[in-house]
């Protein structure tokens, strides 16, 4: 798994990043995902602001938000968060 | 060897002589948290800033696990950094200090040594930077305190040193040197400063792709120590290795380039041998005691014996071919040790000398003396015994006791 990755030669010191940390896809750690209803939701944003990943954003333009489960490690904050409870958090299958 | 500029002779405690080349070495930042024995320096350092005699950002902190999170967090971002503790401090600092090393960032810092609790004791032993031994940290032991004082000033050029930027702790004695008057020579501010130079930074490729000085700074982003994985930590650990032994260069040319501007050596800078050319046995010590040793060497050599010493300098990097080549056409060798791995044969230094001896073609006899506990003296008289010991093992061929407890009661010897 780690041949094809630079070796400690090459690599800068200190651990400094080589990559920006989009590109790190940390959305296959979760074990559960944010599944939204959207007759229950109101758009208020809230699980917008709680997300500790930025996974969900506000599109203006759609005026409506939207799950980037690239980057989302299921921790269910969002879920917790939403005062209409529009979002629940199911067994990820993939 | 004369000295090339003009010095001033000023009696000064370690600690004292630490504040005072901090003070001239052009710090930025300074952050600490007072303990016994090391409270000195940055009480001294508090009062140059206070009178602005310096232009230092003085921090202080709530904790020794905050000193070092604040050098750290001031070195990562260019700024020249230094801190002092000792004992509990540097236990406390002990997760700080892997950040510090891991995040080379070239932190120097004055340790004085201290034993650990408990019981409780404020007196001088290596226990507490003897613990710290893997935390990546170059490890420079004194000892007297014109050394802490020079040592202080070539601290900050081997730790900024591009090749080696790791951090650098300088341990002296607790009360023995760091409370202790002597005539401390000193050069003058501008020598100091022109020796120091400003920290210089390498560059290094960013996440934007962009080669840029190796800083966190706002116009040129990087990150700095996050996570690492089965990947690539191994990859930066043996990265912080290699520095290391770049070190062993680093730490003799700094050593070369100093005593050109103030007359004084310390042997190579890793290891000091004394009169230990033609020599049959011969003592390993660090700090301190060396003074001491010294003396009691010149005693068995006015009596016809052949006795010489080896002062360990640098403990990390550990200077395996220096310490092979000074010792290993010595017939019986003590190490002595002011710490103790309990249960684990010996001290660390023993372990560590011993190593690099085992390679030797007749490698000589071995054996260990924990000494010094909680600041107990060694006298001359004790010292020498060892000595003793090392004809008595020469003269049997046979060693009774590999490690022994020296100034200890109810110890019987060799």
């Amino acid at each position: 798994m780690t041949s094809h990755e630079k070796g400690w030669k090459e690599i800068a010191p200190a651990g400094v990043c080589s990559k920006s940390s989009t590109s790190f896809l940390t959305g296959d750690w979760k074990t559960f995902k944010p599944v939204r209803d959207i007759s229950k939701c109101t758009i208020c944003l809230t699980c917008v602001l709680f997300c500790p990943d930025g996974a969900i954003r506000w599109h203006p333009e759609k005026g409506d938000i939207e799950f980037d489960l690239s980057y989302c490690k299921g921790c269910g904050i969002c879920a917790n968060e939403c005062p209409t409870k529009a979002i629940t958090m199911k067994l990820d299958q993939e | 060897m004369e000295p090339l500029v003009k010095q001033e002779k000023t009696a000064m405690s370690g600690d004292e002589a630490i504040a005072f080349a901090v003070k001239q070495s052009d710090v930025d930042v300074v952050a600490a948290y007072p303990i016994t024995p090391q409270t000195i320096i940055v009480e001294k350092f508090s009062e140059y800033v206070a009178n602005g005699e310096v232009q230092t950002e003085f921090v202080c902190t709530e904790s020794e696990h905050s000193a070092m999170a604040a050098s750290l967090s001031a070195s990562v971002t260019g700024a020249r950094a230094f801190t002092a503790t000792a004992s509990a401090g540097l236990a406390l600092m002990h997760e700080m200090l892997f950040v510090t090393s891991g995040c080379r960032a070239p932190v120097v810092m004055a340790v004085a040594n201290r034993a650990l609790s408990a019981p409780l004791n404020i007196h001088g032993d290596h226990s507490d930077s003897i613990a710290q031994r893997d935390s990546g940290w170059i490890q420079l032991y004194v000892e007297n305190a014109q050394e802490a004082y020079d040592s202080i000033i070539q601290a900050f050029r081997i730790a900024e040193d591009f090749n080696v930027l790791l951090p650098v702790m300088v341990g002296l004695d607790g009360f023995t040197l760091s409370h202790t008057l002597e005539n401390v020579e000193t050069l003058s501010d501008d020598v100091v400063k022109g020796f120091v130079g400003t920290r210089l930074l390498p560059n290094v490729l960013t996440h934007e792709g962009k080669m840029v000085p190796f800083k966190l700074d706002p116009d040129n982003p990087m990150t700095m120590g996050p996570i690492a994985l089965q990947n690539f930590y191994f990859e930066f650990k043996r990265q912080q290795d290699e520095a290391m032994k770049n070190s062993l260069d680093v730490i003799q040319r700094i050593n070369d380039e100093y005593s050109q501007v103030s007359g004084r050596k310390y042997g190579n800078g890793l290891v000091e041998t004394y009169r230990l050319e033609d020599a049959e046995v011969a003592t390993v010590c660090l700090g301190s005691t060396a003074g001491t040793m010294k003396a009691v060497v010149d005693e068995l050599r006015r009596e016809g014996l052949k006795a010489g010493l080896l002062r360990l300098r640098a403990f990390r990097p550990l200077p395996v071919n220096e310490i092979r080549n000074a010792l290993e056409k010595v017939k019986a060798v003590a190490v002595l040790d002011k710490s103790m791995s309990f249960g684990g044969n010996g001290g660390a230094v023993f372990h560590e000398i011993r190593h690099a001896l085992y390679d030797a073609e007749t490698p000589p006899f071995v054996v260990d003396y924990i000494y010094g506990l909680g600041g107990r003296d060694a006298s001359p008289t004790e010292l020498r015994g060892t000595y003793e010991d090392l004809q008595r093992i020469l003269k049997t061929k046979s060693v009774q006791n590999q490690v022994q407890y020296l100034g200890l009661r109810e110890e019987k010897g060799q």
